[in-house]
């Protein structure tokens, strides 16, 4: 119950603080909340939705989804073909270390200034904490189930769909998390930097023409979109990890 | 292990020895990918300049004392929250709150109030990359494999005994992780300010090149950051092995 009640009225509280602090601002850089809000409801209520939101969502989710697909399905199967581990080996290790910002200009002067441009960035960037951590979900497990698995005769897809999947699932589901946020960051990055349209693109603008109360509209916004995201991704892991969380809830209760 | 390396440098020689001929041969404009030998030529040319040391000086001290301020913070702050209950439930929604906002959606107010120096790469480092040492570090601490905590409760362990020696080293390899994911995190941030804002390092000197037409130097200097990153990581990964040693995850793979 106390738990419901702080889960309602912390963020509430928040927001009340920010307002009042806020009110009577004459600091150029920090707008009342009230005005934020009233430009927020003028920019992004309908009337920029189209032109910049819907394309800056729809790049997200597709750079996101290609990552998630790859990567966890790259990582099985390196994880369990060592030979091909091998092979990929170095040229993984590399580009998983260029900071995928810094493919931006690359890109911007092979690709172009198009979506595809945006998309590439992401997943390059977005990819690697999936295929790692399902590297390491895979690495890191109870060998027993395994072997008894063997030892019943259980072959190999069924041994990777009931055993080796799930066991690393948590640990999957702890690098999609991390590689969310970061397609975030890259979608808005590369909208900066290489765009003329998108949320990420409106905020630059905006600073740039010092129009402040815009600009914080547009931060507004990405943390909302971010906000949203991440519960939608709760939602989901809670159902899929169900099993798991019971379990170690119960140990912890005892 | 000696036939690891050997299919890794093969497939990588492969690799380059395509490009050469892809760009060589004219069917991709050296405008667009110019020949890996030019490039690496450039990157030779800029081992020996200064301006390129002071840049990726630049680059490593916004990563390193960001990445320090969250780890140590992210740590301290994950494994408090992964052990209370209470405090996790409480806090739970600031921090579902808080953490979704993509730092770079804070680059202009970080140009506003700190301007285009260190400051400002420091301040997006910091709120970037303490997110996965945050939560990796909650996760760890209440993953804990609920019989080893069975276990020590039937040895009548004290909670502090708990924590010391089943809690912390059940959680480390989360943690490990998270530190990792942290680093290439705080090097993403680090070269973001650089780039979208122009504070000194490397990228602002592959933007400088990019405007400039030089590609040569843009993708040496691309390549050099990679370098940069793989190093980092390679430092990360030695540390986390010998810190963890004793844990199933390393045994296996000595096997």
């Amino acid at each position: 119950m106390t738990r419901r009640v702080l889960q309602i009225a912390v963020p509430i509280a928040c927001v009340a603080a920010w307002w009042a602090v806020s009110a009577g601002s004459t600091n150029f850089f920090f707008p009342p909340l009230r005005d934020i809000l009233e430009t927020f409801r003028d920019t992004w209520l309908f009337e920029k939705v189209p032109s910049d939101v819907v394309p800056s969502v729809a790049r997200l989710l597709a750079g996101y989804g290609l990552s998630a697909v790859i990567g966890i399905g790259l990582g099985l199967f390196l994880r369990l073909h060592p030979v091909a581990c091998a092979l990929a080996d170095p040229l993984t290790h590399f580009l998983r270390s260029i900071p995928a910002p810094a493919l931006i200009p690359p890109a911007l002067v092979v690709l172009g200034l198009g979506s595809g441009t945006k998309v590439f960035v992401i997943v390059l960037g977005a990819l690697w904490p999936i295929l790692l951590n399902t590297i390491d979900g895979v690495r890191g497990q109870d060998p027993t189930p395994l072997e008894m698995a063997r030892a019943y005769g259980i072959g190999g897809v069924e041994r990777v769909q009931r055993i080796v999947l799930p066991a690393a699932a948590p640990q999957i589901f702890a690098g999609l998390r991390t590689s969310l946020s970061i397609a975030l960051i890259l979608m808005v990055i590369s909208e900066m930097v290489a765009s003329t349209n998108g949320i990420g693109n409106f905020v630059l603008q905006s600073q740039r023409t010092f129009a402040i109360p815009e600009m914080w509209a547009g931060i507004l916004l990405l943390g909302l979109l971010g906000i949203a995201l991440s519960l939608i991704f709760g939602a989901v892991e809670r159902r899929v990890l169900r099993w798991h969380r019971g379990a170690r809830q119960a140990a912890r209760a005892r | 292990m000696r036939r690891n390396w050997l299919l890794g440098t093969v497939s990588v020689l492969v690799v380059l020895a395509l490009l050469e001929l892809i760009t060589r041969a004219g069917i991709v404009s050296a405008r667009d990918i110019p020949p890996p030998s030019d490039v690496l030529a450039e990157l030779w040319r800029q081992l020996g300049s200064r301006e390129f040391w002071s840049a990726v000086g630049d680059t490593l001290s916004g990563w390193g004392v960001g990445l320090a301020i969250s780890v140590v913070a992210g740590v301290l702050i994950g494994v408090a929250l992964g052990l209370s209950d209470t405090a996790y439930g409480a806090l739970r929604v600031p921090i579902e709150f808080l953490r979704p906002i993509p730092s770079v959606a804070l680059v202009p107010l970080a140009v506003l109030v700190y301007g285009t120096g260190l400051q400002s790469t420091l301040f997006l480092v910091v709120y970037a990359a303490l997110w996965p040492v945050l939560l990796n570090s909650i996760y760890g601490v209440r993953d804990v494999e609920p019989l080893t905590l069975d276990m020590g409760r039937v040895y009548g362990l004290s909670r502090f005994a708990q924590l010391r020696r089943i809690v912390l080293p059940s959680a480390v390899p989360y943690i490990a992780t998270g530190v990792r994911v942290a680093s290439s995190i705080a090097l993403i941030l680090a070269v973001t300010a650089e780039l979208v804002i122009g504070s000194p390092g490397l990228g602002r000197s592959i933007t400088v090149a990019e405007g400039s037409g030089a590609v040569d130097l843009m993708y040496a200097l691309v390549f050099a950051t990679g370098v940069l990153g793989l190093a980092l990581n390679a430092l990360l990964e030695r540390v986390e092995r010998r810190a963890l040693r004793w844990h199933p995850s390393q045994r296996e793979a000595a096997r």
